[in-house]
């Protein structure tokens, strides 16, 4: 890789060792996927829960964090996806002391680092979304497939060692979806029939996610007339990526790089292929679990809008959450403010409910907190969140958000939840 | 360092990795590779019901799969596995994706993908195999 008298100053740690170790995990990985050089980016977010981390994780970055100011500070804006905690409702959940001293210990070296403590996935929505054409280091697979393909912005997935060393390097080795080459599509799907809400969108992406092999692979969508919302964006791009590893879609006539198929297509034109409701039907009934009952429903993965928690406010308006079912509706701390401002949260509680800010489901120890709490039947209407919780010790079912409140006021999961 | 094959040892070419050169028994699955979604990273096996090697310990092993798949965590949790004894001692991919790359590059384990041929059909469960990210090759003992 070529680099720069900057960088080249990093490696040789005149800019001191957090740089130093930044650099050099940038260049491993950079060599690994021939990147030429590196490019500058604007912004970072940053994935690390204290899950991930672990000790191990989080004593590395308190060694950052005792460097000197001017070696351990970031270079450029950079923000935190969802942690592992919520300290106002740790307890309840049956986390631990030990889990919350963990995650205190990690928020402690991050600001020393200089991050901004956003705990947000939705931070292309609420915190500062990125622009076409701005080169950007985005460390969840959700966030990241958003910023690339709503937005036009160009990241990798950066996983949380690799988002740590951009901000510590303000930049990124030019590989992937950095370089025009590898955004052309390479895969083509025709939709006939267009998702009726949050989670058939989300089910749309699983759809196709499932045929994808590949994070090098570009899926075309056509057929969507209208613009769908930036909710069910996010829930279609979140799925995606989760069941596809994708980092990229384009949607013909919606998304900036894309006013038609050619734009986006290269020397090679892919086979199309047909999605229609009997395919996101089936991806429903994949799940099943009807007339089980029913532990725990989850809004998460990812993070809710205010106007999500809007609906799933006015859905519980009346109601009552069955005594054996509980109901966690996650979302970032700024919406969780507004949430509070305009009494949306004191709707959604009212109802029985808890409402969590800061974190999201499945990276908060769901193996320990189902363990604690005993629950195993698992209700989502994030395609995303089913996709993962398997591997957690939960039975997933996927619903509507409509079905799975009136399955939280049951306690029983429905025979069809869409 | 590069010792003769033994007899009957098949080369294979691939691009060249990261991490050390180790040698161990191949775990193999046509399936994919997520530490947060296939893992029970305490108790060292798959855990996924539908992952093809559901119940499988994989510490130690070299663990040969089709590809990536699944989120951002693995970048993190390999370097934890490693430091609790709980990690595979390689992993060996048809195609990778930055995630497996960058945690391989945290962790220092042994990783390569892009091979001549797939992978897993040319490691057989129980082969011992011979990882050399950095001249780009494994060597295959068949058991």
């Amino acid at each position: 890789m070529r680099l720069n008298d900057i960088e080249q100053a990093m490696l040789a740690g005149a800019l001191g060792e957090p740089r130093r170790w930044a650099i050099e995990q940038q260049r491993r990985v950079g060599r690994f996927f021939d990147a030429e050089d590196f490019v500058p980016i604007a912004q970072v977010h940053l994935m690390a829960d204290a899950e991930s981390l672990g000790p191990v994780g989080v004593e590395f970055l308190e060694k950052m964090a005792a460097a000197p100011p001017e070696h351990r500070r970031v270079r450029v804006p950079s923000i935190t996806d969802p942690r592992g905690i919520d300290f106002d409702a740790y307890r309840r959940l049956g986390q631990t002391e030990a889990m919350a001293s963990l995650e205190r210990r990690a928020i402690d070296a991050f600001r020393a680092m200089g991050f901004l403590m956003t705990d947000t996935c939705i931070n292309y929505q609420t915190v500062m979304p990125p622009v076409l054409g701005e080169h950007i280091a985005f460390g969840d697979t959700g966030s990241t497939i958003y910023a690339n393909s709503v937005q036009g912005a160009r990241s990798n997935f950066e996983g949380g060692p690799s988002a740590l060393a951009a901000a510590l390097t303000g930049r990124t080795p030019r590989y992937g979806y950095h370089v025009p080459e590898g955004r052309r599509a390479t895969r083509v799907f025709v939709l006939r029939d267009r998702p009726t809400d949050l989670s058939g969108w989300g089910a749309l992406g699983g759809v196709i996610g499932r045929k994808l092999q590949s994070y090098w692979q570009v899926p075309a969508v056509m057929g969507v007339d209208e613009p769908p919302s930036s909710d069910e964006l996010k829930h279609f791009g979140a799925a995606l990526a989760s069941f596809g590893t994708v980092a990229l879609f384009h949607m013909i006539g919606v998304t900036p790089e894309a006013p038609e198929l050619p734009a986006v297509l290269g020397p090679v034109v892919p086979a199309t292929q047909s999605i229609g409701a009997d395919d996101i039907a089936d991806f429903y009934a994949s799940y099943g679990g009807g007339g089980d009952k029913l532990d725990v429903v989850v809004f998460a993965a990812p993070q809710l809008s205010l106007v999500e928690m809007q609906q799933v406010a006015d859905l519980l308006d009346g109601r009552q959450v069955h005594p054996q079912t509980a109901v966690l509706v996650v979302t970032s701390p700024e919406i969780k403010s507004a949430c509070d401002r305009l009494g949306l949260t004191q709707r959604i509680e009212r109802a029985g409910a808890i409402v969590l800010k800061g974190v999201c489901f499945y990276q908060m120890h769901a193996r320990e907190i189902g363990e604690a709490m005993g629950w195993k039947r698992l209700m989502s209407n994030s395609a995303k969140l089913v996709n993962i919780i398997g591997g957690y010790g939960y039975t997933p079912s996927l619903g509507s958000m409509a079905a799975c409140i009136d399955a939280a006021v049951a306690g029983k999961v429905p025979e069809k939840a869409w | 360092m590069a010792e003769e094959p033994a007899p009957g040892a098949r080369i294979v070419r691939g691009h060249v990795g990261i991490g050390p050169r180790v040698s161990g028994e191949a775990l193999v699955a046509e399936d994919h590779f997520s530490a947060r979604y296939d893992l029970d990273r305490i108790a060292g096996v798959f855990s996924r019901p539908s992952h093809k090697l559901h119940g499988q310990s994989y510490v130690g092993k070299v663990l040969v799969l089709i590809g990536a798949k699944g989120g951002v965590a693995t970048a993190w949790m390999l370097r934890n596995m490693a430091e609790a004894g709980r990690a595979p001692l390689a992993l060996l991919l048809n195609t990778s994706n930055p995630i497996m790359a960058q945690g391989a590059a945290f962790a220092d384990l042994a990783f390569m993908d892009r091979f001549e041929t797939d992978i897993t059909k040319a490691v057989a469960m129980g082969d011992r195999v011979t990882v050399d990210p950095a001249g780009g090759i494994i060597i295959i003992d068949k058991r």
